[in-house]
């Protein structure tokens, strides 16, 4: 019998990758993909319920279509995409939601991916070069976005406890780069003159896009438990990163940046709180334990970089089209469902 | 799709092909995307650096400007000399430990130099994320060899690569001595130092530094401006006096004291490596005995100088 996943935030730019990806694997038997947004890339069998993470909703999904995989991708990372209480009620609630149905009695569930990040750790003077997953972060955390995945990531520790027959992976994503993602570091790197802190060249730390879904995939093949920071190798200093832009880097004031977020953020910059830290201090996480379980990355640091540039650089010379798939509920239905439909076996 | 989409991804696509075995039965999947457990050596991944900044944030190039700057200092104001150099391995970790002491140290920068000059192998400075927290001279810190004194940091240096590390165990409890405590060893932290080599299973060299302490003394300290400015101290030294016509940079001008360096038997621990914890009282008595032959080193080498600018 095959699998019976389930993703989270199918709207997402990570949800529709992992479920396309899943598509194209004969040993996944359903795919149902939960968000409040319509997909924005062409599924072909995956089925899409427009919800919320209500907690009956996820309920009676996990039940009626007895899921034994859930993919859980809905987790806001960027503090830049929605307000503070959304986030909250995103992360922690839809988190807690999630994990309430997928402990519930007679659940099917046997296997869970979390996605989290590596802003867990935070981004701190007192912090080692490389964390390592069991690494405690240096202080507490001051920006919300980082609490709410504190408080995401405890939820699922509590769930692997309480259910040690699931194989619980989560993995902890360093600074996404690549061709098709916008992240507020993409945003950065594209404008003219690169923002950075005054006297500081923090250090950082990439994975590139196509690693990020090939990870999640890997640790759903193999059924692999545990947590497991995924980042390319190597720690860039942040004007080396601007260099391989082919950028300059221009210093902002090292104090007083509340006072610029609102000029900046006109410029098309937003730098929340986590990101300031990060662009003081940086950050690196050990990727060590997910190799020794087998996985080989394709992109580096300095790699994921420069195929971000080079895919800029394409976008410029090929002109952005844009998202041409736009999703129409009657025509997807159609090719699922309708008994018109042949299956080409 | 986007034709942006597509260029990238056949730039991607041959790559990946070559590198991932897929069993005969598996479909190709449009993405490429089905990872498969590798066998061992994966090919090298295409890493584009630009600079030669390190993983610790050292860079090679900085610290040779560095020592391009610091030589005439080293040579011909310090004028330091080396005993016993040939103490330090020339390869393999170790833990340099080392009195620390000088308003502004010039411990640490003389003996990086003389290693790196002689032994031609870098060193790394441990020390306290005091540096990491300042613009500009945190970035110069780290570029030229500075790392924070983590515990990970060192174990992952001297053991994973087998690099020297220097450490300061009085920390700044011995720059912020005033000038009547001179060569009085302070206390060497929790023995931290011993600990992290015992882990890593790397030897530590001690170390006896005799100038650094004439080099910038502290007459005089004010905890209230300390305290205004976050630092550890807030010294008047000798050298805002003596070079005061200098205005700042005579401040961080060293007087031009000798500078003696004397390398001890390195001392090795007959215990098991990567051990989570080790007994409280070894480490005690190890920390104590090694600052101990540091301070009797530092006596000896105090009775035996005649002059504190010509050693």
């Amino acid at each position: 019998m095959g699998k019976r996943v389930l993703i989270t935030g199918l709207g997402t730019f990570w949800g529709s990758r992992v479920a396309q990806a899943l598509e194209a694997d004969p040993e996944v038997e359903v795919i149902v993909g939960l968000d409040r947004n319509e997909p924005t890339v062409p599924l072909e069998r995956t089925e899409y319920v427009r919800s919320d993470e209500s907690y009956s909703i996820l309920n009676r999904i996990v039940k009626a279509a007895r899921i034994d995989t859930i993919v859980h991708t809905f987790l806001v990372v960027d503090s830049t995409q929605m307000s503070s209480r959304t986030i909250h009620e995103v992360n922690v609630i839809g988190t807690m939601n999630l994990f309430a149905a997928a402990s519930a009695a007679g659940s099917t569930v046997r296997n869970v991916v979390v996605k989290s990040s590596t802003l867990v750790y935070g981004a701190h003077p007192k912090d080692p070069v490389w964390f390592s997953e069991e690494s405690r972060r240096a202080v507490a955390p001051r920006a919300m976005v980082e609490r709410s995945l504190l408080e995401v990531e405890s939820y699922v520790r509590d769930f692997a406890v309480d259910n040690p027959h699931v194989a619980v992976a989560m993995l902890r994503f360093s600074n996404v780069l690549g061709p098709d993602i916008t992240t507020p570091l993409a945003k950065a790197l594209e404008l003219p003159l690169v923002p950075s802190v005054f006297g500081f060249d923090p250090r950082l730390q990439f994975v590139h896009e196509a690693d990020v879904v090939r990870a999640i995939l890997f640790v759903l093949s193999g059924e692999v438990q545990g947590i497991f920071n995924v980042a390319g190798d190597g720690l860039l200093p942040w004007s080396e990163v601007a260099s391989i832009c082919g950028k300059r880097t221009v210093p902002l004031p090292p104090i007083g940046m509340g006072m610029l977020s609102s000029p900046l953020r006109r410029l098309g910059l937003e730098l929340p709180p986590e990101l300031l830290d990060l662009l003081r201090h940086g950050r690196g996480v050990d990727n060590r334990r997910l190799k020794r379980r087998g996985f080989d990355y394709r992109y580096t640091s300095a790699g994921t970089v420069a195929d971000f540039v080079e895919s800029i650089r394409i976008r410029r010379m090929a002109g952005d089209a844009g998202t041409t798939y736009q999703y129409e509920r009657d025509v997807e239905q159609f090719f699922r469902h309708s008994p018109a439909v042949l299956d080409p076996d | 799709m986007a034709p942006a989409k597509k260029a990238t991804k056949t730039t991607a696509k041959p790559r990946s092909s070559v590198k991932v075995p897929r069993s005969a039965a598996a479909p190709t999947p449009s993405v490429a995307l089905v990872p498969v457990p590798k066998a061992a050596s994966p090919e090298r991944l295409d890493d584009p650096r630009r600079s030669d900044v390190d993983e610790w944030g050292r860079s090679e190039h900085m610290r040779a400007l560095a020592r391009r700057a610091y030589g005439p200092l080293y040579r011909s104001w310090h004028r330091v000399e080396w005993e016993g150099l040939e103490k330090i391995p020339t390869d393999g970790g170790a833990l340099l430990v080392s009195n620390h002491a000088g308003a502004i140290p010039a411990d640490a920068p003389a003996i990086m130099h003389g290693i790196e000059e002689q032994l031609g192998r870098p060193v790394y400075g441990l020390a306290d994320e005091m540096f990491k927290r300042m613009p500009v001279v945190g970035t110069v810190w780290a570029r030229s060899g500075g790392v924070l004194a983590h515990p990970d940091n060192a174990y992952r240096l001297l053991a994973e690569q087998q690099q020297l590390a220097l450490v300061f165990p009085e920390g700044t409890k011995g720059t912020g001595k005033t000038y009547g405590e001179r060569y009085q060893l302070r206390r060497f932290g929790r023995g931290g130092f011993v600990q992290i080599a015992m882990r890593a299973g790397v030897p530590i060299v001690p170390i006896a530094v005799v100038g650094a302490e004439e080099a910038m003394p502290i007459l005089w300290k004010s905890a209230p401006l300390a305290k205004l400015l976050g630092l550890p101290y807030f010294p008047i030294t000798a050298n805002m006096i003596a070079f005061a016509g200098l205005g700042p940079l005579g401040a961080a001008l060293p007087l031009p004291a000798k500078i003696k360096i004397r390398v001890l038997d390195p001392v090795s621990f007959d215990v098991e490596p990567d051990q989570p914890r080790y007994s409280r009282s070894l480490i005690m008595d190890e920390s104590e005995h090694i600052r101990q032959r540091i301070q009797d080193a530092l006596l000896d080498m105090l009775r035996n100088r005649e002059s504190v600018w010509f050693g």
